[in-house]
Order: structure tokens, then sequence, then C-alpha cells
């Protein structure tokens, strides 16, 4: 790294400091587990992802993470939006809400949500006659993937709603558009590229968790059961070489997606221009 | 958050689509994040505040409280010391390859807790790349504290940072420059000049950092071992007192950390409110 010439004192300390704990905590780990992976080499590797239990765990843990994730786009923009442009009592302390899924321990929300929506929880109980069930099945997954990732779509796309001038509204409603086309065709291009990051960033978040989602779960293997709980399990029996498989397979997805969404951005960035 | 003016009519919805879509956002919020939290305080006073007091001074309980309690009181000092030091880096100095730098740091974010843990496990476990000669110096680390240190580490390495960065950045080198050429040491310049500028973005980020250490679940449960009184922490607890259907005692625990929580969102909005211009405007954890 070449540094420019300052005055400033404390340079070398400073990255001395920070690439000896990034080195030691983060990426020497991860090196590791790419090591592990050159090892088995990808044939070894795809042996690993061969069964059908390995499959539909990834399958489960991504298809999941998007469905929450899409319904957190729509749902985070509307809670977005009614928060920073309309005025209601409460509506503070729903700001503040917003960051729960932040603070609270995953675990945390794992044993809540499944106690709520079990079969003799208070929202179980109210949808059985329905013969909805939730906890225990794909859509127990979906909701706690919702509930961790909420907060990133809001907190993204919040401040860019803020920033709006109403005078691009004005001029759009007294040019003779109507709101849903004024909403569309002049607010909606404005918030893409943050809709887009806190997209992402929702994706990255729910498609390793764990914690909230294990409990409610179920867990059944090749219907229920994620591939972080799968690389868990790998792990307690002491097969490395297929937990490594799995959580390489898991970076391999995460940042094909990321690259995906990153180039999205990209591109819609320089259709509308930048904002 | 700022305040904006009254909306303008034509630039607003319709009254009836303003109340439908305040009452959907309401309900949806009250039944995806408030009604969580409910639960976990009526099931723990289920029967009574006394048995979830009592559930939570049994030996085992008492000693997850105690390793949860020291884990962060390690890890967050450290990763508040590692983060100053990375901002001051990143933000005062031009350096090349400054964005592969930041992208290293915000790593964490987009690997999942278990992998993270894997990944240790692969390079510090008596199986792992350094597994015999952690083990002919008799370093213990997977399933024992360093373990557990190095977990919270790796999950909460960029709160700090993330929060430091864009606020030193944004604050320049002229305020040190200036105190340097008054024939101000090094760091007597960093504790009366810097440290003053961004002591508020580094509460802010120790509170973040705090929460998500006293709360990480997976990247813990894979290096713990989960041995009792030894390397259980406070949500290991919890998994483990629930899955055995104790249910007062794990829902005791689980208030005792969600209390923590709303203490750590009060706080982050009191700071937010008071101090809303000297914390970093984009903020994601």
């Amino acid at each position: 790294m070449l540094r420019v010439a300052s005055p400033l004192p404390g340079f070398g300390l400073g990255m001395g400091i920070l690439l000896v704990t990034l080195t030691g905590v983060v990426l020497l780990p991860l090196a590791a587990l790419l090591g592990q992976g050159i090892l088995m080499g990808p044939v070894e590797i795809s042996g690993h992802l061969a069964p059908a239990r390995v499959r539909a765990a990834l399958l489960l843990s991504f298809r999941a993470a998007l469905v929450a994730s899409l319904f957190n786009l729509v749902f985070g923009l509307a809670l977005a939006w009614v928060l920073t442009r309309y005025r209601f009592p409460g509506r503070r302390l729903i700001d503040a809400a917003v960051d729960l899924p932040f603070a609270l321990p995953t675990a945390v929300a794992g044993i809540a949500l499944t106690t709520l929506y079990a079969p003799s929880g208070v929202f179980g109980q109210a949808l059985a006659p329905f013969r909805i069930s939730i906890a225990y099945t794909e859509v127990g997954i979906w909701l706690a993937l919702v509930f961790v990732g909420l907060p990133f779509v809001v907190r993204t796309v919040q401040p860019v709603i803020d920033e709006i001038d109403p005078e691009w509204e004005e001029a759009s409603a007294t040019l003779g558009g109507s709101r849903l086309r004024t909403l569309r065709r002049v607010v909606l291009p404005v918030l893409t590229p943050s809709l887009l990051t806190g997209f992402a960033l929702a994706l990255a978040r729910s498609v390793g968790e764990f914690g909230s989602v294990i409990f409610i779960a179920g867990n059944l293997p090749g219907k229920t059961e994620i591939a972080p709980l799968l690389i868990v399990i790998r792990l307690e029996e002491y097969d490395y070489d297929a937990a490594a498989a799995i959580g390489l397979a898991m970076l391999g997805i995460s940042f094909a997606m990321l690259l995906f969404i990153n180039a999205t951005q990209v591109w819609t960035r320089r259709r509308i221009g930048h904002v | 958050m700022s305040e904006s003016s009254p909306p303008h009519p034509v630039t607003t919805e319709a009254p009836p689509i303003r109340a439908l879509l305040t009452l959907a956002v309401l309900a949806l919020t009250l039944v995806l994040l408030i009604a969580p939290l409910a639960v976990v305080f009526a099931e723990a006073l289920r029967d009574g505040l006394s048995a979830a007091l009592a559930s939570l001074t049994e030996r085992d309980a008492w000693s997850a409280i105690r390793l949860t309690l020291f884990v962060a009181a390690v890890s967050v000092p450290l990763n508040a010391i590692v983060g100053l030091a990375a901002a001051w880096a990143i933000a005062k100095f031009d350096f090349r390859g400054k964005a592969v730098l930041i992208t290293l740091i915000d790593l964490p974010f987009s690997v999942s807790p278990v992998v993270a843990g894997l990944a240790l496990v692969l390079l510090y476990g008596s199986h792992g790349w350094l597994g015999v000669w952690l083990q002919a110096h008799e370093l213990k680390i997977v399933f024992a504290f360093p373990g557990l240190l190095l977990a919270t580490l790796f999950i909460t390495f960029p709160f700090v940072a993330r929060e430091l960065i864009p606020v030193m950045t944004e604050q320049g080198r002229a305020e040190e420059e200036a105190a340097l050429t008054l024939g101000a040491s090094g760091w007597h310049m960093f504790r009366t000049v810097t440290l003053p500028n961004v002591h508020w973005a580094l509460l802010y980020g120790v509170l973040l950092c705090n929460a998500r250490a006293m709360g990480e679940f997976g990247a813990v449960a894979v290096i713990s071992g989960k041995i009792r009184g030894q390397t259980t922490t406070m949500p290991i607890m919890i998994e483990m007192l629930y899955n055995e259907y104790l249910s007062v005692a794990a829902f005791s625990m689980a208030a005792l950390l969600a209390a923590l929580a709303l203490l750590t969102l009060a706080l982050k909005s009191l700071l937010e409110w008071r101090h809303a211009d000297l914390l970093s405007a984009t903020r994601r954890h």
C-alpha cells in the first residue's frame, strides 16, 4: 500500500493493529476454509454436495432468503414511506422498533416466534381454523427471515426518501401526472439504488441466518433443514470436509448473488443517472 | 430522520390510501416486531417473577450470564481499539487499496455466522491447520474461552470501524494538523482533538457491537462445544433450556437479553436524537 505523505503520525500503528487483527480473526480462518476446498478439489467438493439432503438444504436456504427479502423489499419500502412521509401518533416508537431485529439476539427471536406460531401459541391457535400452520414449515422459515432482514431495507431507503425534494413531485403533478404515475416515474427511480442495496443486505443476512430459524423450522432433513444447520450437524460428526464443502458452496452462491445485485445497481444507475 | 414540512396536497396520496397504508404498516409491525418481544416477557413471567428470578440464579444459568458478560467485556473494548486504529489509518491518510481494505473489514457482514465458526474451527481446531502447533504449545482455542472470543470478534469486527470511518473522513485532518503545529505530541493530539470529535460515534458503534457480542449465537454455537458451566453463553443456554422444555427458564434468560436489547435501542435513539450530526449519516446496523 503506497501512502501519500502526511504530517500526521500513527499511520503505521493504526494500520498495524488493523492488519494483524483482521488477518488473525477474519482473513486467516476464511483462508483455512478456502485451503480446505483447494485440498479437496472440485471433484470431492461436488461429491459432498451431491446428496439430495445437501442440495435440498442449500436450495431451501437461498429460496427462503429470496422470498423473505422480496417481501421485505415491499414491506420495508411501505414502512419507510409511512415513517418518513406520514404523521401519526406512535410514529417515533415504531421508528425505534424497526431496529429491534438488530438488537434482539437471534436465539431470543427464534424461541419467541416459535412460541407465537406453534399450534399452541397465540397466532398458531388463531390460524388453526383456517388450516394454516406456520411453525415447523417453510413458511415459518420465511417469517424468521423477514424478521431479521426487515431493518436493512427500511434503514437504507429511509434517508433517500427524506431527501426527495417535494418540488419534483409537484412538477410531475402540475404536468398532469396522476399520483400513481408520479410515484412510478419520479419517486421509484430515485429509490431504486437504495432499494437494491437494502435488498442485497437483507439477502446476505438471511441466507446465512441460523439462530432465529432453527427453532421455528422443525429441521426435517430434505424439507425444512437449512444449510447452516447441516454444516453444524456435519461438524458434530467430525466430517470437516463435508462441512467445508457446504460452507464453500454457501460463500460462493452468496458472492455470486451479491455480484449480480451490484451489477444490476450499476446498470440502473447508468440508466437513470446518478442519484 | 428529520421532520419534513407538512405534505402538500398534490405531493401525497389520497386520504383513504394513506389511512389504509398506515394501518397495514402498523398491523404488520405489531405482529412482526412487537408481538415477539411481548411474548418473551409474558412467557418468562408465566409462573411469576420469583420463579423467573430463581431460574436465573441457578448455577449453570448464573455461569452462562457471567461468561457472556466476560466475553463482551473483553471483545467490545478490543473491538473499540481496533475500530479506532482502523478508522485513524483509513480516514486520515491516503493510500492505494483503501476500497479493498474497507471491503475486507465489511466481509463478516456477508459471511454466515455458522460459516464463520466453521472457518475458525478449520484453522484453530484440533484437526485444523494450526491444530498440531497449538496442541504442542498446549493452547486450547476451540471449545474454550479464546474460541468464543474469536467468534465474537469475527462477527462484530466491522461494527465500530464502519461507524467511525465516515465520521472521521468527513472531519478531515485540519484540526489534528493544527494541534501538531502548536506542539502537541501524537498521543496528546489524539486524546484532546480526535477522540472528543468522535466520542459519540464511538459510543454508538460500541453500543451496537455490545448488543451483537452478547447475543451472538451461530458462530458461538459452532465453536463453544456447549460444555455446561464452562463454554455455555447466554444464547447457547437459552437453546439448551428451550430444547429441554424448561420454558420459564429459557424465557427468563431470553427476557434478560431482550431487556438489554431494549436498553440498547433506547440509548441508540437518544444518541440519534441528540447527536445526529456527529454520527455517520448512513447506518445499516
